[in-house]
């Protein structure tokens, strides 16, 4: 080994680089659980590292809420555009693209590219607007399916998702058995509680008493709800984070030197979520997100099973690995416990890593160096 | 809370390099689903699963030894043995089984019971403090330190401290059945003469005495 080739090895790991998404399109009807159909819609997703001749090395990266299939990388034209889970997926990386070959798919229903209410309804010529039928977790997986069929992939060595990605890998488990041999389900939970369903509620009001809302027909209005979006937004990414972090990060510091005694922005904290959610306001579909969150508010797999969540998991046979977050208030460490314990009943293999780490729920982005370290030794065992 | 007596260097007579070990594993049929609680880096959980084909979980609270585990290829769960084994659904596994970390958990005998809950049977091992050293240390007024017992008074893992005679004791007061008990000296040999007295490492198989 030359000491070229050392010194390129020494490195630091570098990310996947400059990416372009594709886009798949089907025409096959989709039946949704809402009994809802779809005739003809697209996907677009990006792909790391190289499908293997045998396709045993494919892995599945779902998406939260506001994610999408830009998991890693950049774009060309837009350098500052990293993906958004980059820290995981590259060369050395837990998600290693020596390794694997990594799929990122923008859900049905999304607003990055896959056919969703801001497309045009082709029965109508115009966008689809409230008119979209409700999407659920199962019908994304189905969906994912569908493009994992055309990629010649017929089992994923792993799916691998966080928050509500982690319920699309855990559904994945039980719809498609045969499809996953192994599930990562990060910062998750069995189904929502009638707190985390009151966030999504409270947002969702927000967005539907939006008076630029038109019964979701805004786009024809040449309108977006923005000040629906952006409270929606406020509110939910509270939720993300952990009060000590808060506290630390912002704690009482004003924006200013002294107290105005007035409604404008007085304490930095204030300053943030302002500007958290006028940049969402810019590039979220307000309908997308009624949908997304809905779909979280739905997702209740043990449903079927008459709440037994076991008894649902039983059909399940990827060998599965759980991690939670220390500060995680939204999907506390004890939901993913629920898991633990269905699955252990169940009888399935799971291994779980209770992450100490104060980021509270968006922990699961961040790379937390014992975070990665389990994500890096349990992929390291992902047979390909 | 688990001790770090779990990491022996293994030696050719003994793959799993604790004797305590080895007579757990005789006990275990093969294709059983076995609870291990503190299970290190899952060493004993690997062999169980290579040998005997058994399902098995291990319970960890420290995260390197829950990456350890991981990295070992067998199921750990990261949960604290202090809160006891609520999630657990009764007689879940053939055995639950608890090597050489009994003296180092606060509510001992809470989750002994536990452990008879969740399992049909309960393995237990433990260092024996009524072992002829460890007399022989507090007879000179020192507390003891020997192959079983590698830690000084003032860093020690090991929060309770009791014999072969007093375990047995608490088993006959709550109806705990032992079912096979087993003693090793620091050499590893088996002890059959004055387990109390002889015994550095003892090994139990329990069970509820069924009424």
């Amino acid at each position: 080994m030359t000491d070229t080739t050392q010194a390129s090895f020494s490195v630091a790991p570098q990310g996947v680089g400059v990416v372009s998404p594709q886009c798949a399109r089907f025409t096959e009807l989709l039946h949704l659980r809402s009994g809802g159909v779809i005739a003809d819609y697209e996907l677009v997703y990006e792909t790391y590292g190289t499908l293997n001749a045998d396709a045993s090395n494919a892995v599945l990266v779902c998406h939260a809420l506001s994610g999408s299939h830009h998991v890693a990388g950049t774009y060309a034209d837009q350098p500052n555009n990293v993906g958004w889970w980059d820290n995981l997926v590259g060369p050395g990386r837990p998600l290693d693209t020596n390794r694997f070959f990594v799929v990122g798919v923008n859900n049905l229903g999304g607003c990055h590219g896959s056919t969703g209410p801001s497309s045009i309804n082709p029965a109508t010529g115009k966008p689809w607007g409230p008119d979209f039928p409700m999407v659920a977790v199962v019908d994304w997986v189905h969906a994912q399916a569908r493009l994992a069929d055309m990629l010649g992939i017929h089992q994923w060595a792993a799916v691998v998702g966080g928050s509500l990605g982690g319920m699309q890998a855990l559904r994945w488990s039980m719809t498609y058995p045969d499809r996953v041999r192994n599930c990562f389900v990060i910062a998750a939970a069995p189904k929502l509680t009638a707190q985390n369903i009151a966030f999504n509620d409270v947002a969702r009001q927000a967005i539907l008493t939006d008076p630029d809302f038109h019964g979701g027909n805004y786009y024809e209005h040449g309108v977006v709800p923005r000040r629906g979006l952006r409270l929606a937004r406020m509110l939910g990414h509270l939720t993300y984070l952990s009060d000590d972090q808060m506290a630390e990060k912002f704690g009482r510091d004003l924006r200013g030197d002294s107290l105005k005694y007035s409604f404008d922005v007085e304490f930095q904290i204030e300053s943030y979520l302002h500007y958290q959610g006028d940049k969402f306001a810019n590039y979220f579909d307000a309908n997308t997100y009624l949908l997304m969150t809905r779909a979280l508010d739905y997702f209740d797999p043990a449903r079927e099973a008459e709440g037994d969540l076991s008894a649902a998991l039983a059909v399940a046979k990827a060998n599965f690995t759980i991690i939670s977050f220390s500060t995680d208030w939204r999907f506390s460490p004890a939901r993913s416990r629920e898991i633990v314990y269905a699955l252990l009943r169940s009888g399935r293999n799971v291994s779980y890593a209770e992450i100490d780490y104060g980021a509270g729920h968006d922990s699961f982005l961040l790379d937390d160096p014992h975070y990665h370290a389990v994500m890096s030794t349990a992929l390291e065992g992902v047979t390909v | 809370m688990s001790a770090d007596v779990n990491n022996h260097s293994p030696n050719d007579s003994n793959p799993l390099g604790r004797h305590d070990l080895e007579v757990i594993a005789s006990w275990i049929r093969p294709g059983e689903r076995i609870l291990d609680l503190g299970c290190g880096d899952g060493a004993l959980l690997k062999y169980l699963r290579e040998e005997k084909g058994v399902l098995g979980y291990g319970v960890e609270v420290n995260p390197a030894k829950v990456l350890a585990a991981i990295a070992n290829g067998v199921n750990v769960i990261q949960i604290d043995l202090e809160q006891g084994l609520v999630g657990f659904d009764d007689a879940q596994f053939n055995h639950v089984v608890m090597s050489l970390s009994l003296q180092a958990v606060q509510n001992t005998e809470r989750l002994l019971r536990e452990m008879l809950r969740v399992g049909r049977e309960a393995v237990v091992s433990f260092p024996n403090f009524g072992y002829r050293k460890h007399r022989e240390a507090i007879a000179v007024g020192r507390m003891p330190v020997s192959e079983t017992l590698p830690y000084q008074w003032y860093n020690t893992p090991n929060v309770r401290f009791f014999t072969i005679a007093d375990f047995d004791a608490l088993c006959a007061e709550r109806g705990i059945e032992i079912r096979d008990r087993r003693a090793f000296d620091e050499q590893g040999r088996p002890v059959t003469d004055d387990l109390n007295l002889n015994g550095s490492i003892a090994v139990y198989r329990l069970a509820r005495q069924s009424a």
